[in-house]
């Protein structure tokens, strides 16, 4: 489970497209699609490349974890039921080191809620969801 | 239309709208405005109320049932529950089909309407179905269209009794949103983006104050208007800067109110328009955005590329530039993204970053600067049909005590979000 108290993460459903990504994370290693004719790294997975449209030069590629706090917010009111029992809840926005176009979402286990130090780094870690599938988390950097 | 979306003008480069000054505006209808449906009456269900703002729009054009060719409608009408199981009512109100939405056949049905050849109940969110309606009148598919646009609130909590919200699954594209409490619609990603235009230009939450509280006022002098009818009373600075915090730093009066209601327009030909009861309102371009963000949360730049983009379509198709829209009706259904639209479209010379500069501004409809002279969502409650209502009334010069003392030629007005849009340019002249 989640190490934020009270919080039950719904569990991705993988399906034909982003299967390896939910099989890696659940290998804990973060991997994104490539396209190798552009080399652009895409995500969420994509059908295509959105620069050349071309879905034929997509390439899993395990990318290193590290990346920085863009924006955050506090979710105090959420509509979702695995989270009502887990607010106020850390909500950042995390840019990859790798590519700062691509970001992540993320609760920031760790970090008191509110207390959410902007432009810090982060390092990728894995927690467990409800249905035991493992997703990609971020925490600050100590 | 060769597909779905065929009609839609979402790309640059495709000169002026070819049927510019040809489709006119010339009914609308609004029905009675709730908070949410009390389940029992059915004359103020989704279908009740869709048939009263129906009539409302046929009767304000001076047409006659017999005059309806085309009807269109979106099955978008928010209400993020389905009646059942509760159980449902005696015929017409049988099915989801009038409690939840009211499709094209049920209002065919229940208006006995015997001319219609064109039907569409599958038609986006207001936004773009406006646009949807001027193009289907344009190519032909009907001369004199029936648009509607119901907005449905149930009992219960808004987004609690969504199916997906209490799931243990997070399927599809949720499954990389849904685990770390991200909601769907446009609270989270534009509350992101407000937060980085925060960021980027020394702005903070209480330069929203000022527009809220000229949207609240506007709202009150709206006589359907949801606070008009319900609560007529006006917010001051303190309420706004002490509302309820929904997610920091949204509070609660810069979320537009999901109420129960519906609104119709009737889109027909220009020259068919000549003879009827209203003065046209002339269609000079419609314009949509469909896109989205490169990563999973889109960011500001993206955003406010997107309405650069929207403006200069909606430029190219209509002829028109910044400096001629004298009505100026973008979405409000959060405070945080109307800065976008107000920015990108350069209203009133408003340049990247200065839009809470121009809210404290004078913005009251009998200033210079009558902004969301509508009162928005946030003023009138969530209708979305609020923006291209107050245009119409505002070309028309039938507004009230709304109404702007500035010129009122030209309108424009649209939603939903900065990337997911459909806007209409009117214009009380065709050319």
């Amino acid at each position: 489970m989640s190490t934020i108290p009270g919080l039950e993460r719904p569990g991705p459903v993988p399906n034909d497209m982003t299967r390896p990504f939910w099989d890696a994370c659940n290998e804990r290693r973060l991997v994104l699609q490539n396209c190798t004719s552009c080399q652009r790294l895409h995500y969420p997975p994509a059908q295509r490349c959105d620069q050349c449209g071309s879905a034929d030069n997509f390439q899993w590629k395990e990318v290193e974890g590290k990346g920085h706090i863009d924006v955050y917010m506090v979710i105090r009111d959420s509509r979702i039921r695995g989270f009502r029992s887990a607010q106020p809840i850390n909500f950042a926005v995390i840019t990859l080191d790798e590519d700062p176009g691509i970001n992540f979402l993320s609760n920031l286990p760790g970090t008191p809620t509110g207390e959410v130090p902007v432009g810090a780094p982060v390092e990728l870690i894995f927690e467990e969801t409800s249905t035991g599938q493992l997703v990609h988390e971020w925490q600050v950097v100590t | 239309m060769v597909s779905n979306t065929g009609w839609m003008r979402d790309q640059e480069g495709l000169g002026l709208w070819e049927h510019r000054g040809k489709v006119a505006v010339v009914g609308w209808g609004q029905s009675h405005i709730d908070r949410r449906w009390d389940g029992v009456s059915l004359d103020r269900s989704c279908g009740g109320l869709t048939k009263e703002a129906c009539l409302k729009a046929i009767a304000d054009a001076g047409l006659s049932l017999d005059d309806i060719d085309g009807l269109i409608t979106s099955a978008e009408t928010r209400a993020e529950q389905t009646w059942a199981p509760r159980p449902y009512f005696d015929p017409p109100y049988d099915t989801e089909d009038g409690l939840t939405f009211t499709s094209a056949d049920w209002i065919q049905r229940e208006l006995g309407l015997k001319n219609v050849q064109y039907l569409k109940s599958d038609a986006p969110y207001i936004g773009p179905m406006m646009g949807l309606a001027a193009q289907a009148v344009g190519d032909g598919l009907c001369e004199t269209a029936l648009v509607w646009y119901p907005m449905v609130n149930l009992a219960g909590r808004y987004g609690h009794n969504n199916p997906a919200n209490n799931s243990e699954e997070a399927p599809g594209p949720s499954a990389f949103t849904l685990p770390w409490g991200y909601q769907s619609g446009a609270m989270f990603n534009n509350l992101v983006i407000f937060q980085q235009y925060c960021k980027k230009y020394g702005k903070s939450h209480d330069g929203l104050a000022d527009l809220c509280l000229n949207l609240r006022r506007n709202g009150l002098m709206t006589p359907w208007s949801y606070y008009a009818l319900h609560e007529p009373y006006q917010l001051t600075r303190e309420d706004y800067l002490n509302g309820r915090v929904i997610e920091e730093p949204l509070v609660i009066y810069d979320c537009d109110r999901p109420v129960n209601t519906c609104a119709a327009f009737i889109f027909t030909t220009a020259e068919r328009a000549k003879d009827l009861r209203q003065k046209p309102v002339y269609v000079l371009n419609h314009a949509q955005n469909g896109g989205r963000g490169r990563s999973t949360m889109s960011t500001l730049e993206e955003h406010q590329e997107a309405v650069a983009s929207l403006a200069r379509k909606m430029w190219e198709g209509s002829g028109l530039g910044p400096d001629d829209v004298d009505i100026f009706n973008p979405y409000d259904g959060y405070l945080t993204f109307t800065q976008q639209f107000l920015e990108g479209f350069q209203w009133h010379g408003v340049k990247w970053g200065e839009a809470h500069d121009f809210y404290a501004d004078d913005i009251r409809v009998e200033g210079p600067h009558p902004f969301l002279s509508s009162g928005g969502n946030n003023g009138t409650g969530r209708t979305r049909a609020c923006l291209f209502s107050d245009s119409l009334e505002q070309l028309r010069g039938t507004a009230g005590p709304r109404q702007v003392t500035t010129r009122a030629d030209t309108a424009l007005a649209g939603c939903n979000t900065p990337d997911s849009n459909g806007f209409l340019m009117l214009s009380k002249h065709p050319s």
